[in-house]
């Protein structure tokens, strides 16, 4: 049934509109005038979290009713995918590449480091939003190993004892 | 009357050409940054950033400064390399904001090459002249090593200094004469960017009294086709780490500037499109490809010439064509290497197979981890449509061809083709049976041809250089070059072309400069996830599709993971099944119950509670998924644990004894250490323990609280004496 012939839709569209940016809500059009609008949904949903920082429940919903497609595709493709976060992420993101030659130059023990010095584990974030941690698969910087990603920051040949510090530098204040 | 294809393109890159040539004429010196997302990894933003500074405050306007992609040196990397026409190309490793400095201040301003940062530093190019033999199957070794041999002596009679002239042996220039095999062998000469042709003792003559002698090119022997290696030789040819290699595929990497269409036009990029729209052959494009013997470089092995004439045959006007960049496997980085240094070569392999297939659209499905790729792709798609070499009527032939970008969102299982065709429609990445496949009822029911990165960056190189070359750079069954991504224990990490049928011993040690530390080489890990370990009694088999499934491994992308003695293979096992118990799609029982089953058994042996007992399920368990899952992914996860059950078996036995010991000393669980009569009682341990589980008195020896150690090793790592034991 196409949405825009119920009587509500005014409203929905509105609502749907609001929990978006209008960047987003004009891509989302763009989509739809192409072949295979739906096609286009893994890349509505990547717009969608480099706004917000992840995908909420309230901007899934809003997609897949400006897309046109059900929610529960939406909310299917965003938890198949491990790129889409389902809740806020930390002030800075620390991806622990645990690829294969990372992996055998200890990224392990990297991990454990930043395990221990955040109190968090893989997939969660500090209680004070500032970091959370996150393993990744292999960042394909292998001869650089064991590599760790901040935000978009590549750090080079992590050793475990690196890693206080390299916390301390990220929450310091930038010199003046 | 109309111009043809070929005019038109002729026109267009002799127009490239002449910008490049009035940029360049411009510069007395040429600056060149790797740029790619390794290089920035290690700084090379920075030093980017630090020869603009440089520049701008010096006010040169004869200093130009540009970005390459990655050369795939990773463990040298920033490379900076310092252009002088008339010279020897000077490279730089490892260069930081300090190193850019004296770079500009005494090589750049002052001519002096800063020697002690150079790439490989011992054997950078410090000689006028270098001649390089091209040692490669088709010139032939009984060839080119006795020319080689009497050049050299030729030169010693002539008394040319030997500092002044160097004698090296390379690897294929392209060149090869199809009828002419065995009978002449090429030489590329630098700096002077000259290919000869030789085929007897007074060429040779010839060319140390006009070239050596007199600074003159011989022009009879001169060759005036462009060779497919030569930007690549003439660049980084004296460094031995890339002169063993077979550059076909990459190239252009670390050659042009990504972003630049002129640079690339002026490479030959685009001519291979313009020779096949020319001919206006579809079927004629398939048999060359197919006489090629080229085969799928993401790991499938399936002959390309073969698919694509399953794709041309199958019924339906509208067709796709798609471009795997879904580089998933832990510790591969060549596609993504191959489209931030050259997007031109994958697009143009891309129209020629949509070319070949009757396709007018066609999709690069990209991971969303590679953002600088998409950058790069993108601008090159764009770069290429204002130049007409995409979109309607490409360069004049009547022939439609569009390709666009979609990204990935983290999902290993799009590698499989099914999964990915489900992933650019926008769904989950499952897969589903086949057949059906692709080829027949693909994107949207479509026929659909799916090709990796690295496939098609060898499509136009066999289009310029013939099929026959290429077959003939391989093996029997495989033609042509694979690119791995070397990675691990080995001492020059990064990206090695090598053609098929190259011993691993060639990858590891020639290029790869051996095992860091002094160590014993274990095993060399191939093809990913999917793949299986190879043992040092291996490394003389010749790589290629075949052998390596006959020993129970892989190709796959390209991945070659090297481990020393340190490494377990029981832990890497149980790493790969991590891996592959993590990216299960979930679909069919026997890969996402499988594989978590199977790291179970894993992690209960590496975790010092395995079982004898527990081989066997092992075995049996992964035989199991082996066969009943459903995709390419569950049917190869349990390669890991069968290839180094059946090569290691005593060490997983180790694990498993009554006495539970990991030989490789890695499974924390299953080490213990204790402090022997070498203990002088020097306290260094008892400090350093980190639950301070160690004691005794000053000068006695000391004693390990086994109930309390953790086994962080640091009182190994710390003794002086070898008083510490581990097992």
């Amino acid at each position: 049934m196409n949405p825009a012939t119920t009587d509500n839709w005014a409203q929905v569209e509105a609502a749907a509109q609001a929990a978006l940016t209008p960047e987003i809500v004009s891509f989302i059009a763009a989509c739809r005038a192409k072949p295979h609008p739906e096609s286009h949904l893994i890349a509505v949903l990547h717009r969608v979290q480099e706004h917000f920082g992840y995908l909420g429940q309230a901007q899934m919903d809003a997609v897949a009713q400006l897309l046109r497609v059900p929610a529960a595709r939406v909310s299917g493709v965003a938890t198949f995918y491990h790129y889409f976060r389902l809740q806020p992420r930390g002030r800075f993101m620390i991806n622990v590449c645990m690829g294969t030659a990372c992996y055998v130059k200890g990224a392990d023990r990297v991990a454990a480091r930043f395990r221990e010095e955040l109190g968090i584990d893989f997939g969660q974030t500090t209680t004070d939003g500032q970091f959370s941690l996150h393993d990744a698969a292999c960042l394909g910087t292998c001869g650089l190993a064991p590599v760790v990603m901040i935000n978009d920051k590549v750090y080079p040949r992590v050793t475990p004892d690196q890693v206080p510090g390299l916390l301390e530098s990220l929450t310091a204040p930038a010199p003046a | 009357m109309a111009a043809s294809v070929m005019e038109r393109y002729r026109e267009q890159a002799a127009a490239a050409r002449e910008r490049v040539q009035a940029a360049e004429g411009a510069a007395r010196v040429r600056i060149q940054v790797g740029s790619a997302t390794c290089e920035n990894a290690a700084g090379a933003a920075d030093v980017y950033d630090e020869f603009r500074k440089h520049i701008r405050a010096t006010g040169r306007t004869d200093v130009a400064l540009r970005r390459t992609g990655c050369t795939g040196r990773c463990s040298c990397e920033p490379i900076v390399g310092v252009l002088v026409p008339g010279q020897m190309p000077v490279k730089y490793e490892k260069v930081d904001r300090a190193r850019a400095h004296e770079i500009f201040t005494q090589h750049v301003l002052n001519g002096t090459p800063v020697r002690p940062y150079t790439l490989d530093a011992d054997e950078s190019g410090t000689h006028g002249l270098e001649f390089f033999f091209c040692g490669a199957a088709r010139c032939g070794r009984e060839l080119t090593e006795p020319l080689q041999r009497t050049f050299e002596e030729k030169l010693r009679a002539a008394g040319v200094p030997p500092e002044r002239v160097a004698v090296r042996q390379a690897n294929c220039f392209g060149l090869c004469d199809p009828l002419g095999t065995g009978r002449a062998t090429r030489v590329l000469v630098r700096p002077d960017k000259v290919v000869y042709t030789l085929s007897s003792p007074e060429d040779l003559d010839a060319i140390i009294a006009e070239h050596v002698g007199q600074g003159r090119v011989v022009e009879r022997l001169r060759v005036a086709d462009e060779a497919v290696g030569r930007g690549f030789f003439e660049l980084y040819g004296d460094v031995s780490f890339f002169r063993r290699q077979t550059r076909v595929a990459l190239r252009n990497s670390g050659v042009i500037d990504p972003e630049s269409l002129d640079e690339a036009l002026r490479q030959r990029a685009f001519e291979a499109l313009a020779r096949v729209l020319e001919r206006g052959d579809p079927a004629a494009v398939r048999a060359e490809v197919r006489r090629a013997r080229l085969r799928g470089r993401g790991g499938g092995g399936y002959l390309t010439g073969l698919k694509w004439d399953q794709a041309a045959a199958a019924a339906g006007d509208e067709k796709f064509i798609i471009c795997n960049a879904d580089e998933g496997d832990p510790g591969a980085f060549m596609d993504r290497s191959m489209l931030e240094g050259d997007p031109f070569a994958v697009i143009e392999g891309m129209l020629i197979g949509a070319y070949a297939i009757g396709a007018h659209q066609g999709f690069f499905y990209v991971r969303a981890e590679y953002p600088l790729a998409v950058r790069r792709i993108e601008r090159a798609l764009e770069l290429c449509r204002a130049a007409g070499l995409l979109g309607r009527d490409i360069l004049g032939s009547g022939f439609d061809c569009d390709l666009e970008i979609r990204l990935g969102a983290g999902a290993f299982v799009c590698g499989e083709e099914t999964a990915l065709i489900h992933s650019i429609e926008g769904e989950r990445g499952q897969p589903r049976i086949r057949p059906p496949y692709p080829t027949t009822a693909g994107l949207w029911g479509r026929p659909t041809c799916i090709n990796n990165v690295e496939t098609f960056a060898n499509v136009p190189a066999i289009i310029l250089y013939g099929a026959d070359w290429f077959a003939q750079l391989g093996t029997e069954a495989s033609g042509g070059t694979k690119v791995f991504a070397l990675a691990g224990k080995v001492q020059h990490t990064g990206l090695v072309e090598v053609p098929m049928g190259t011993t691993l011993r060639e990858v590891v040690f020639d290029i790869g400069g051996g095992i860091r530390g002094g160590k014993r080489l274990k095993a060399v890990q191939t093809g990913g996830p999917a793949g299986g370990c190879l043992r040092a009694e291996d490394l003389d088999t010749p790589v290629d599709f075949d052998t390596l499934q006959a020993r129970g491994s892989i190709m796959g992308s390209g991945g070659m993971i090297v481990l020393d003695e340190d490494d377990c293979v029981v832990d890497l096992a149980r790493y790969y099944l991590t891996f592959s118990q993590h990216e299960s799609c979930g679909k069919c029982t026997p890969c996402r119950e499988g594989t978590k089953r199977m790291l179970e058994i894993l992690e209960r042996i590496t975790g010092g509670q395995g079982r004898p007992e527990d081989l066997e399920r092992l075995e049996r368990l992964a035989r199991l998924v082996r066969t009943s899952s459903l995709c390419g992914l569950g049917r190869a996860a349990p390669n890991p644990v069968l290839s180094t059950l059946r090569y290691f078996r005593s060490e997983y036995e180790a694990h498993v004894a009554a006495e539970r010991t990991c030989p490789a000393h890695k499974c924390r669980a299953l080490l213990r250490f204790e402090i022997n009569e070498k203990c002088v009682g020097c306290t260094l341990c008892a400090r350093r323990c980190p639950v301070t589980c160690i004691s005794g008195e000053r000068r006695q020896r000391h004693v390990i609280d086994q109930g309390r150690c953790i086994r962080c090793g640091v009182c190994f790592e710390v003794c002086r004496f070898e008083a510490v034991a581990r097992r």
